[in-house]
């Protein structure tokens, strides 16, 4: 990207590696001087929040894996070991534990924030696709994850899972099989998800890159959806936006730890305690928490393969996103209807996660369809037509002047009425 | 300043989105509701109380070992700091009092020696279909964790203790060999009643109820379970601490750097 270089540099040593490889002036042009919107709001933090999270699951994944076992017979008191015996184990375990759950967050709220601003727009798309194979590998990575420490969620979480590709026509039984590596979820199944556990996440950490690259040709989107026209629209990535992320994650740490240090149990499942027993299947099984809306989608189908195939689907939709939506504009402050479907969807998407959890007998199935079918008909119907009918309110003609009519991403109309008071 | 009562706005929905997607998750896995006891160890800044813990290993050691293994904890666990607070040379002597096979010696044999500190606590069976011929069928579950391995993991567990009833009501046939509790789904269990008035001695003058025995012998399976319990609040307090003035810290520098901006 940053090919040749237009800095000097004054370090003899410096102008010499970086006439040979620009690697200086690449973190210069990208990091430090990398022209970023100046009206980004909060909801902008949590992308280099998110990256964060990966180099934490990384760094403590990467350390667990030097204690523990990926054997049938021992892995879960390899795990417990970890927790009783391995210096700081205990917070090595419960930090990656939790933290596949606040990188799902960080994540999610990263995701709705696309959304609600219209990032998935052009020239943003591959940006957008890109970003939705992430959280493809993320749910990948996590669903491992889970099994390794071979509690009975672990065990027939994995077993709930791996079943769903028996749905595919004729070939469905063989593909599971292949999975197993067996004829059951077993030591096989355990030692490949852990070989992919560790795989994977380095696969994300390409793809965060390239999502980085895709991020940095056209820059960012921001909260009023107007493209950056002058260099007034803009400030330097470094020192504004390094400072701005840094506290955010930092707040965001707060939170993360404070489940960590105080909590640190409430987010998983009192059964994965319970060592797996593959003749004892639990009362109820449900997915970790940030599985939970798909896992209502899958089960709202009253077919097998049909679930599986909605499931798979609402991802699917996020994928061709950019063309569903038909509106020119960008953010939501100026979509006044797609505005009001945004928030539908954000508490649809909450309702599914409750739905989710709880057992699919009686009104929670009924809920769960509801719900569903929504969901896709806000992608699939509400989505292209809305650009068809909405009239969108008038745009800025840029940031500045959105800036300065008061408060970043502001409707003109309520800016004029905070300058009157 | 409108600026920023905006952006904290928009920073506190953030946080409370991040809270309720977890509560939402926090009652995906709650199960079916047990009173609240007090406990020394909830809390932020929630520790055990050391004489609790070894009265609990007592009650532990003399009733509930019969049946229940507990081999994740080591005897060595009970000087460990955070722990009941024994010393090594009574660990020592705790442990002695129960035998181990090891081996093989150089002659081939395994051999029974007393247990040293380094050694798991020693389980009451050899297997677990002995631990199954000698209760019924049913398989006395490991205690190692099983203050985490149920849903409200101590009140739970008080709760099952204390929840016995002689005579179970009107219209509830028992199964054979088994006993009436109304904290135990199902309310059938294989466990007799454990504990009783005095069935254990206290000689620092506790009383020796079934409520008391509940309550000790709970916050050793607390301790069992999670033995980093205080190592983890002290350092979640330091950490805490040093986060929050970082963040202000931070927070005030942005606002510094930012000042001459139009934003």
């Amino acid at each position: 990207m940053a090919g040749n270089t237009t800095y000097h540099y004054k370090n003899p040593v410096v102008r010499w590696f970086d006439s040979r490889l620009p690697l200086v002036s690449l973190v210069r042009a990208q990091l430090y001087d990398f022209p970023t919107p100046k009206n980004l709001n909060y909801f902008w933090t949590f992308g280099g929040i998110a990256a964060i999270c990966l180099v934490v699951q990384l760094v403590s994944g990467i350390v667990l894996a030097m204690h523990y076992t990926p054997h049938v017979d021992m892995a879960f008191n390899s795990v417990e070991h970890i927790m009783r015996d391995v210096n700081y184990g205990w917070f090595l375990r419960y930090l990656h534990a939790n933290g596949a759950s606040f990188f799902f967050i960080a994540v999610y709220i990263h995701i709705f924030r696309g959304l609600y601003y219209g990032s998935y727009k052009a020239p943003r798309e591959i940006l957008w696709m890109l970003g939705v194979l992430i959280l493809l590998a993320m749910m990948a990575t996590a669903f491992m994850g889970y099994v390794l420490p071979w509690g009975q969620m672990s065990f027939w979480g994995a077993t709930v899972i791996t079943n769903l590709f028996s749905a595919i026509p004729i070939v469905g039984g063989t593909i599971v099989e292949w999975l197993w590596g067996g004829f059951a979820v077993g030591n096989p199944t355990l030692n490949r998800f852990f070989s992919l556990h560790y795989l994977l996440p380095f696969v994300i950490f390409a793809l965060v890159v390239l999502h980085v690259w895709a991020l940095h040709v056209p820059g960012n989107n921001n909260p009023t959806g107007v493209e950056v026209k002058s260099a007034k629209d803009t400030v330097p990535f470094h020192p504004y936006y390094t400072i701005k992320d840094l506290f955010a994650i930092i707040v965001f740490m707060i939170f993360f730890l404070g489940f960590v240090f105080y909590a640190p149990n409430m987010l998983g499942h009192p059964d994965n305690y319970t060592p797996a027993n593959p003749l004892v299947t639990p009362a109820h099984i449900v997915p970790e928490w940030y599985f939970l809306p798909f896992y209502a989608i899958l089960r709202a189908i009253p077919d097998k393969l049909g679930g599986v195939i909605a499931m798979f689907a609402s991802i699917g939709v996020l994928f061709i996103l950019p063309w569903l939506d038909t509106s020119k504009v960008r953010s939501a402050t100026f979509r006044p209807l797609y505005k009001q479907f945004f928030w539908i969807l954000l508490l649809v998407c909450v309702g599914l996660t409750y739905l989710g959890g709880k057992p699919p007998e009686g009104g929670y199935v009924i809920a769960a369809r509801i719900l569903t079918a929504y969901y896709f008909l806000h992608f699939l119907v509400i989505l292209p037509l809305l650009g068809l009918f909405e009239t969108p309110k008038p745009l800025p003609a840029s940031i500045s002047e959105s800036v300065l009519k008061g408060g970043s991403g502001k409707p003109a109309a309520a800016a004029a009425q905070a300058e009157k008071r | 300043m409108k600026n920023l009562a905006l952006n904290t706005a928009r920073f506190v929905a953030a946080g409370i989105l991040a809270v309720s997607l977890s509560a939402g998750a926090a009652l995906a896995s709650e199960g079916a509701a047990v009173e609240s006891q007090s406990w020394t160890f909830t809390g932020p800044f929630g520790t055990f109380d050391r004489a609790q813990l070894q009265r609990g290993y007592k009650v532990y050691k003399e009733v509930c070992a019969n049946c229940h293994s507990m081999k994740l904890v080591k005897f060595r666990n009970l000087a460990d700091p955070g722990g009941p607070g024994f010393t090594e040379e009574q660990v020592k002597v705790l442990a002695a009092e129960y035998e181990v096979t090891d081996g093989p010696n150089d002659d081939g044999d395994m051999f029974e020696r007393p247990a040293k500190p380094y050694d798991a606590f020693v389980s009451p069976f050899a297997n677990d279909n002995a631990a199954r011929a000698s209760n019924g069928g049913a398989l006395p579950p490991d205690f190692s964790v099983i203050a985490k391995a149920r849903p409200n993991g101590p009140n739970y567990i008080y709760a099952l203790l204390t929840g016995y009833e002689e005579e179970p009501p009107a219209g509830v046939e028992l199964r054979d060999g088994m006993n009436y509790n109304h904290a135990f789904t199902g309310n059938q269990i294989a466990m007799a009643p454990p504990l009783s008035e005095e069935i254990v001695e206290y000689t620092d003058g506790s009383p020796m109820t079934v409520d008391q025995y509940a309550h000790d012998v709970v916050s050793f399976l607390m301790w069992a379970a999670e033995p980093k319990l205080e190592e983890r609040k002290r350092m979640g307090l330091q950490i805490t601490i040093f986060l929050l003035a970082f963040a202000g810290l931070l927070y005030f520098t942005k606002q510094k750097l930012w000042s001459d901006v139009d934003h």
